[in-house]
């Protein structure tokens, strides 16, 4: 059900036809000196890397378990069930706790903008409920950018490996990492030459679980912690209490016997 | 009044203006231009210091106000209204400080509104929140007093206990989530500081610097309003000072054991220069100090060993914020003079909202019950005070 994007960088000549036709989905300018940076940024939610004669993609790898959409005090992020991550522009107050914590600092902000939102790819939303494929996949001359189902995605990713084991490295980035994401690499260089995370290093575990393994636990600890701390006070006080009371019943006594 | 112009207040003055001009810069030229934050360091000093900082420094007062009302430990009495005070500006600059980081600070409400439940920093928003009205409530009784309003003071003294237990309970949570916070950037975070323990070594700092900074307050207002020094009372935070500070350094220990990173705290790197710095102040030199009966008995000991715990922690929450993501990133950050500029300004602004306080409410009532003259000449009083303080 969920979709995906599968780029193959073996098959990527670095023309760049995604990063324009991402430029026009999304109304942003591009020109010969877009085209020639090489960051992501808030007017360039993917870009072509070049390192000799290989080239990588980097976008948004729209996680099944994101830790933006997680981390968001607002939940200005969610998941959609197409598979983007999409952004809710009108709740952001702007914490940018989502580019803290997102393991591929895919999230950029508009840091010259007096009312800044967050940018990044969103895997055209809007296409992809009007059955079209995303823009960057339309517009890829070769197929390095391949658009489809994600389990079908996988299952050509791993044949292409398994009847070119020599072009690439045996992993598909995305399977697993942090859970799994929505967008599949394929690569004949390890993907930490071009930015990438090492896959050890950011895990297989959803990142929201790091989290949620302290959160869950408030509702217990909240009404215990009450109770020990109203438990503490009724005692000290109730100490005081009987003090004052054997204070009291001892010179009442002490009358009586006179 | 005579208006004297102290080296002090000019800087005050100075600090406030070059604040203002920042504070235009943010706000007109927005955060690109008045910070160094980038898409690669999206927090700066302003979470680093004023947010992390600000909410840890303000911990004195669920640690006095417990103190005092639950374990009734009444000898403590006489600090509770100044850490109250201290507490409360703490969280209000805080919230400040916020309304400068936030890119969009006019929506901070939606906090209310659009509440997404498994997000930490959801949850830290709302205890900062519910908190800083327990901390109003908590200061109310001071203004009361000033203006003698009998009846709502004894409402609020029939509600302190609940006021207290609540104050603690949104406290362990928030001190403890800004920890929390970090817990989801396993890969990005340096492991000397990333820990599943870390909401806990929040936690466990909150409470070591809560003591310390009640003894530096008190120990300031001794010097700046000619305050009697209550040194049997900072004597006994010192005794659990040295006690809180030495069951964080043996967590802080474990935690490395058990992680493996024995090994590496002790290998020269950047970010074990750093650990170092703050394992001395934080820990090996205050807990050092405190050891010593003489220095644990004498004021200006018991200062410097609080001073040097502040500090500590303090670079501790900037290791965690900055220093710990600098090799992830690639790159250092250094704030901008702006940025410093607005930090500075809100730290003054709580120094002088702290004199203004002292000098206007029975914030220190033995000996200042007398009712002040009005509020005749207000910014001279204001200044003098704010400044004599943080001459010190």
């Amino acid at each position: 059900m969920s979709k995906a994007l599968l780029y193959d960088s073996t098959l990527c000549i670095g023309c760049k036809q995604c990063e324009a036709a991402c430029a026009t989905q999304n109304k942003l300018p591009y020109d010969d000196k877009v085209a020639a940076e090489s960051v992501q940024s808030e007017h360039k939610y993917t870009v072509v890397l070049t390192k000799e004669d290989k080239y990588m993609r980097r976008l948004c790898m729209h996680c099944a378990r994101p830790a933006c959409a997680s981390v968001c005090p607002v939940g200005a992020f969610h998941k959609t069930a197409e598979g983007p991550v999409v952004y809710d522009v009108w709740k952001c107050i702007g914490c940018r706790y989502c580019m803290v914590a997102c393991p591929f600092a895919q999230p950029k902000y508009e840091w010259q903008s007096l009312n800044p939102r967050v940018r990044k790819c969103i895997m055209c939303p809007d296409r992809l409920k009007a059955g079209q494929q995303t823009a960057c996949a339309e517009a890829c001359p070769t197929g390095a950018t391949k658009f489809g189902e994600r389990d079908d995605l996988i299952k050509e990713a791993q044949e292409r490996i398994r009847q070119n084991p020599s072009n690439y490295v045996p992993h598909i980035y995305g399977l697993n990492e942090v859970g799994g994401t929505s967008v599949l690499l394929l690569s004949g260089v390890a993907f930490d030459t071009f930015g990438y995370p090492k896959s050890e290093k950011v895990g297989e575990t959803p990142l929201p679980e790091y989290t949620g393994r302290i959160l869950e636990r408030i509702p217990d600890f909240v009404p215990l912690w009450g109770l020990v701390l109203g438990g503490v006070y009724w005692i000290t006080h109730r100490r005081e209490d009987v003090a004052v009371a054997e204070a009291v019943d001892k010179a009442k006594q002490d009358g009586g016997t006179r | 009044m005579k208006v004297k112009l102290t080296f002090w207040k000019l800087v005050f003055v100075v600090i406030m203006l070059l604040g203002l001009y920042s504070a235009y810069v943010r706000y007109v030229h927005g955060l690109g231009a008045v910070s160094n934050m980038t898409d690669q360091f999206p927090w700066g000093i302003w979470i680093g210091f004023d947010v992390l900082c600000g909410v840890m420094l303000a911990a004195g007062g669920f640690i006095v106000t417990g103190a005092v009302h639950l374990l009734n430990i009444e000898r403590l009495h006489s600090i509770v209204r100044p850490t109250v005070l201290t507490a409360f500006l703490g969280y209000c600059l805080v919230i400040v400080g916020l309304c400068f980081d936030l890119g969009r600070p006019w929506f901070i409400w939606h906090q209310l509104i659009y509440m997404n439940p498994h997000s930490v920093m959801f949850e830290v928003g709302f205890c900062v929140m519910f908190y800083t009205t327990v901390l109003f409530f908590e200061f109310l009784p001071n203004v009361l007093e000033r203006f003698n309003l009998k009846t709502p003071q004894r409402w609020i003294r029939n509600v302190m206990a609940g006021l207290v237990v609540a104050g603690i309970l949104l406290s362990t949570l928030h001190q403890s989530s800004l920890g929390t916070l970090y817990l989801i950037m396993p890969s990005k975070l340096h492991p000397f500081w990333y820990t599943p323990a870390l909401p806990f070594f929040f936690f466990g700092s909150a409470i070591a610097v809560g003591l310390a900074m009640t003894i530096f307050e008190s120990s300031l207002s001794s010097k700046s309003f000619g305050r009697q020094l209550e040194l049997p009372v900072l004597i006994e935070l010192g005794g659990a000072l040295l006690v809180v500070l030495w069951v964080n350094a043996l967590l802080r220990f474990e935690d490395f054991f058990h992680r493996g990173q024995l090994g590496n705290i002790f290998k020269p790197s950047y970010e074990a220069y750093f650990l170092w710095l703050e394992l001395t102040l934080a820990f090996i030199i205050p807990i050092a100090l405190l050891s010593f009966k003489k220095i644990r008995r004498s004021p200006n000991g018991l200062y410097l060993a609080a001073v040097t715990c502040l500090l500590g922690f303090v670079t501790n929450r900037l290791n965690v914020s900055v220093t710990g993501f600098e090799t992830w990133v690639g790159h250092h950050y250094l704030p901008k003079w702006t940025e410093f500029m607005i930090t500075l300004a809100i730290i003054s602004a709580g120094f002088a909202l702290f004199g203004l306080a002292v000098k206007y409410l029975p914030i220190f009532p033995q000996e200042e019950h007398a009712v002040k003259p009005a509020l005749q000449f207000e910014t001279e009083p204001v200044a003098t005070a704010v400044l004599e303080h943080a001459g010190d």
